[in-house]
Order: C-alpha cells, then sequence, then structure tokens
C-alpha cells in the first residue's frame, strides 16, 4: 500500500474515533454551536441597532462565520493536547501506522464538526435576515473558502496543542490569540475607522479578507456603508483569501508534524 | 544475532539534563521467554520500554526487536511489538469493541479482520459483555485488560507490559497476571518491567534487576535470592531475660552468627537446613524450660535479593545505604514503599 493511501486510511480512522469522542460527550459540542448563535443574536440586536440595522446584520454574517470557526481551531489545540496528556499519542505512535495520521485525522473530523457549525449558523443567520442573494455557484464556493479557511486554522491550532505542556495551557493559549487576530478585521464592523497600524493589519488580516469573500459570494455588503473596498486585499478577496488558506496550511502542516514526531507524552 | 533472540538492548544510554536515565543497558530476551525488568521507580525501566517501542530514540547504544532494528526500521518494529502500557491507555469513550476494532485498523487489517479480531479478544479478556459499553465505566483490571488486549491485536511476536498492576486492587493484578501467563503459553516474548518484587518472581523467566540506569544483577529468581543466602530462622522470646539464652542456642543450631533485636525479642540466625534447624533449637529451648513467643522461617524473598544488590528496599529510590547492616549477614525484610 503507497504511504498516501495509508495515510489516507489511518486519518479516517482517527477521525472516525474523534467523531465518536464528540458523540459521546455532546456537551463539549453544545460549546461550539451555542457560542456562534449567541454571537449572531448579540452583534445583530445589541451592535445592530447602533451600526447599521437590517443592513449591518446582512454584513455582519459573513464576518460571524469565520469568526467562529476560526475559534473553532481551539477544539483542535484540546483535542490535541487531551490525547497527548491521557497517552492516547503514545499509543499512536507505538503503531505502526502514518506519521500524520494523528494530526490528518483531528484536522478532518474538525473540520466535520466545523460543518456542523456552519450550517447551524446559516439557518440562524436567515432568521436574523441575512440572505443569499448571489447565484448558487458562488454560494457553494463562499461555503468551499470558508471550510478552507477553517481547514487552514484547524492546523495551527494542531501546532499550539502540541506545544502546550498541558490542557489547561492549551485550553487559554487555543482562544487568547484569536480575540485580537478576529477582532482587528473587518469581522464584525468595517476597518475603515480603526486608527493606522490596526486598520494597516486589518486590511491585510485574512479573517477580513475571508469575510469579504463570503460577503461578495453571497451578495452581501463587503462595507456596511456599500462603498466599494478599496484596498488592494479586499479588491481580490477569494484569491487572496484561498491563497492565505493555502499559505497558513503550507507553514503549520510541517510545523506540526515535526513537532508532532519531536513530542513525548507529558 | 541469533534467531532465537527476540529482544536485545546493546549498550543504551539515555540522559534528560543532567540526569542519567538509562547508562549503558544490556538485555536480551530469547524466544517465547518472559524476562522481568526488576527496579524502583526511576530506575529507567519506562526509559527502556520508551526506547524499544520507538516512541524515545537514545543517546547511544542499539535496540533490536524480532530482528528489526528499532532506530534504523521503527516501522518493522512497531508490526513487531504490542506495547500495554503503565497508566491504560484506552480511549474512555469509545467501547471496548471500538478500541480493539481502531487499534486492528490502524495495524492495517481490512474491516472484517479487524472487527473479527476485536471480538476474539473480547472473548478471550472476559470483556464480550463489557464490549458495548463506553471503557470510562470499566473498573480498573478491565481497563487493564482491555489494554492488554490491545497490545495483541496484531498478534506481535513480542508484547512489552510496563507495570502491568501498578495501581491496580488485589483481584485486579491476579486477572492481569492470569492474562500473562496465558501469553507465555501461546510462546509470546514478553518484556515486563515491575517493581513489584514477587510479580517478576511469579510471572518471569528471568529477572534483570535494574537500579539508577544500570543492569545491576541478572538471572533467575532462584539464582538471585542464591545471592542473598539460605534461610534464616527466626525466633522471639517470650521474656526479656531469655534473650541471652534464645542467642545461645540459635548460635549453636545456626551456620552463622545470630542477630539480636532487644526490645523485639527477637533473634535471627541463618541456617543450612531449616526445618531440622528449627526443631533442634525448640528441643534445646524446651529442654531448658524456656518458652518461646514466636517462631517463624524465612525463604530469601527477593526484597532481600534486592536490598543486598542496591543497598535500599525496592520502591525507596531515595533509601540511605544500608549495604553494611546486609554485609554483616544481617538482612531487614524489605518493605516496599
Amino acid at each position: 500500500m503507497s504511504v498516501i493511501t495509508a495515510g489516507a486510511r489511518d486519518s479516517g480512522v482517527v477521525a472516525w474515533r474523534n467523531l465518536l469522542n464528540i458523540k459521546r460527550n455532546p456537551d463539549w459540542l453544545l460549546a461550539g454551536t451555542v457560542q456562534p448563535i449567541m454571537f449572531v443574536l448579540l452583534f445583530a440586536y445589541v451592535f445592530g441597532g447602533s451600526l447599521g440595522g437590517a443592513q449591518y446584520r446582512e454584513f455582519l454574517i459573513g464576518g460571524i462565520f469565520v469568526q467562529t470557526v476560526a475559534f473553532n481551531s481551539s477544539f483542535t489545540v484540546i483535542g490535541l493536547a487531551n490525547d497527548l496528556q491521557k497517552g492516547i499519542v503514545d499509543r499512536f505512535r507505538a503503531l505502526p501506522m502514518s506519521r500524520v495520521a494523528v494530526l490528518l485525522g483531528r484536522t478532518t473530523s474538525d473540520l466535520a464538526v466545523a460543518v456542523l457549525t456552519v450550517a447551524i449558523m446559516s439557518v440562524c443567520g436567515l432568521l436574523v435576515g441575512w440572505r443569499i442573494r448571489g447565484s448558487v455557484t458562488d454560494a457553494l464556493l463562499a461555503y468551499a473558502v470558508l471550510l478552507l479557511f477553517s481547514f487552514a486554522m484547524s492546523w495551527v491550532g494542531a501546532f499550539i496543542g502540541l506545544i502546550s505542556r498541558s490542557v489547561e495551557v492549551a485550553q487559554s493559549a487555543g482562544l487568547l490569540w484569536l480575540f485580537p487576530v478576529t477582532f482587528i478585521s473587518s469581522a464584525f464592523v468595517s476597518a475603515e475607522n480603526m486608527p493606522g497600524p490596526l486598520r494597516a493589519f486589518a486590511t491585510w488580516n485574512p479573517i477580513t479578507v475571508t469575510a469579504d469573500s463570503l460577503r461578495m459570494l453571497f451578495g452581501n455588503p463587503v462595507r456596511v456603508d456599500r462603498l466599494p473596498p478599496d484596498a488592494w486585499p479586499a479588491q481580490h478577496a477569494v484569491p487572496y483569501a484561498v491563497g492565505s488558506a493555502l499559505l497558513i496550511i503550507a507553514v503549520f502542516v510541517p510545523l506540526a508534524v515535526a513537532r508532532y514526531r519531536r513530542v513525548a507524552s507529558r | 544475532m541469533t534467531a532465537s533472540i527476540a529482544v536485545s538492548t546493546e549498550a543504551l544510554v539515555k540522559t534528560f539534563g543532567t540526569n542519567r536515565a538509562l547508562d549503558g543497558v544490556d538485555l536480551e530476551i530469547r524466544s517465547g521467554r518472559v524476562l522481568g525488568l526488576l527496579g524502583p521507580n526511576g530506575a529507567g525501566k519506562t526509559t527502556t520500554v520508551r526506547i524499544l517501542t520507538t516512541l524515545l530514540r537514545p543517546d547511544s547504544g542499539r535496540a533490536f526487536v524480532a530482528g528489526n532494528d528499532v532506530l534504523a526500521d521503527p516501522h518493522a518494529a512497531r508490526h513487531a511489538i504490542g506495547l500495554s502500557g503503565q497508566y491504560a491507555a484506552v480511549d474512555e469513550n469509545l467501547t471496548g469493541y471500538e478500541n480493539l476494532y481502531m487499534v486492528g485498523r490502524l495495524y492495517g487489517m481490512s474491516r472484517a479482520d479487524a472487527s473479527r479480531r476485536a471480538r476474539q479478544l473480547l472473548d478471550r479478556f472476559r470483556l464480550q459483555e463489557a464490549a458495548e459499553r463506553p471503557s470510562k465505566g470499566y473498573s480498573g483490571g478491565m481497563r487493564r485488560r482491555l489494554d492488554l488486549a490491545g497490545a495483541l491485536v496484531a498478534a506481535p511476536p513480542v508484547v512489552v507490559l510496563d507495570e502491568p498492576t501498578t495501581g491496580l486492587d488485589p483481584r485486579g493484578r491476579m486477572e492481569t497476571w492470569e492474562v500473562v501467563g496465558e501469553l507465555v503459553d501461546d510462546g509470546t516474548t514478553v518484556l515486563l518491567t515491575t517493581q513489584y518484587l514477587e510479580e517478576a518472581d511469579a510471572l518471569a523467566d528471568s529477572i534483570a534487576v535494574i537500579d539508577q540506569g544500570r543492569v545491576i544483577a541478572r538471572g533467575t529468581s532462584d539464582e538471585l535470592k542464591a545471592q542473598v543466602g539460605g534461610e534464616r530462622l527466626e525466633l522471639v522470646a517470650q521474656e526479656p531475660e531469655d534473650l541471652a539464652v534464645v542467642t545461645q542456642v540459635l548460635d549453636e543450631v545456626g551456620s552463622g552468627s545470630p542477630h539480636t533485636e532487644e526490645r523485639a525479642r527477637r533473634v535471627q540466625v541463618p541456617v543450612e537446613v531449616g526445618p531440622k534447624a528449627l526443631m533442634e533449637a525448640l528441643r534445646r529451648l524446651d529442654a531448658q524450660g524456656i518458652e518461646v513467643y514466636d517462631v517463624a522461617l524465612h525463604r530469601p524473598t527477593l526484597d532481600d535479593a534486592f536490598l543486598s544488590l542496591t543497598g535500599r528496599a525496592a520502591g525507596r529510590a531515595d533509601g540511605a545505604a544500608e549495604r553494611d547492616e546486609v554485609g554483616g549477614g544481617h538482612i531487614e525484610q524489605g518493605a516496599r514503599g
């Protein structure tokens, strides 16, 4: 059997095992679904009134989608840190299985979780007035871009999970970095009114551009004021979003795999 | 390397910072035998196991499992070895069946083969009734059996059991011992690490005593006990004033000089033929009208062997050197920590 088919099969087995774990601990999944619903409702109705009402809610959904899948990467962090702590990773490492399967299986099962989360958020979005106004193809492309981004973030999470010294550290480290990264973006508000350095960061932030891609493809406003985007990344949102996701994968897959090879049980 | 050697290590060295965890460990296990790797916490047992199972690379030295060089071809070595860990690494959210099925699939078995093998092992380890329950609800002994079953999924020629009964209650320990016995009947080569001396005594064909990263003694259980000497006769006097006479009698019947503990009114002496010396001592004391409170005949235990080899009781890595006392022929019963 070739290395690739063995790797795919082993990853599938690990993903199956991870999904069974989630199924048997549904309260864990609750956090992953309740949080995005809460964010949609809070932003839509707490900030929405001041920020443009129905128009803001339509702008918001693309940002919430991206923010939520970014936060889902903390599931990868915690899942891997848990397996390390419990000796499951040692058991895997002593088996004659593919070296990437533990990581690829984890990011794959977390992608399945992301699909579920995105579905729930879509329904929630429709309830607060968000609509898909573009073509079906564009909408499918939007979901594909979102899931690719989710997969990329999951690999960042895998790396963080493997360098964390304990599950407790993983829990906070896996979430902490996400707050600045998701909030310094146009996920919730347009970047135009941010001070210089933050604005520059937000303009080039993959979160911003992925959210912009979704808004464009869904036919939603890219800016709350409906002005056309002026920055280069926003004007090339879809290729930039896809490119940055691929870049994140290209950087973090080798980092995580190298770390996995070295990591001993703690 | 001859074909009949299933596991061997040559001069394994591993340091963690300034701690020399392994300081040149040589081991050899013949096919179908059980080697007990005996030592206190921190002696280097788990480090040795982690190197053999490819989880850790040594700083220097070599290791072979079923003819496969662990360092040069770890993938082949993993195929040949099954590991049952010190802390049962079963997935507690998966059922017993799912745990074993998963391991089978990861060994490269087809779905049907992995499923069949899982059922077979669940039957064999008396887990069939718990097969469909998440292992979270299993008792400690059941979990350990499931972990052991996981090590046997691919029927590897070599199985490593890293402290298989640590933390188990006596019942769980007995169950685990039975399973190890069955393994050996199947012709599997077993490396068993333990800090329980009676466990090595009961299960292993030969024993290597490891302490501070070095193998300090090796041989069969009997050979190790022989290093400590023969039986000891122990008498406890009824009255403190009888101690002198008891000591004198034991000096006469014993093969060495007696050791007296005044406060406990206890006298010990090494003897050549235990029962004969015992009867002779009691006869002489009776003739002098001296009553004896307690009497015992001690065969040397592995505890004694460990104590005389390391200067400490087993399980106590920090014990002060008691070698002088041992050298004087007075052997304290090694207490397990």
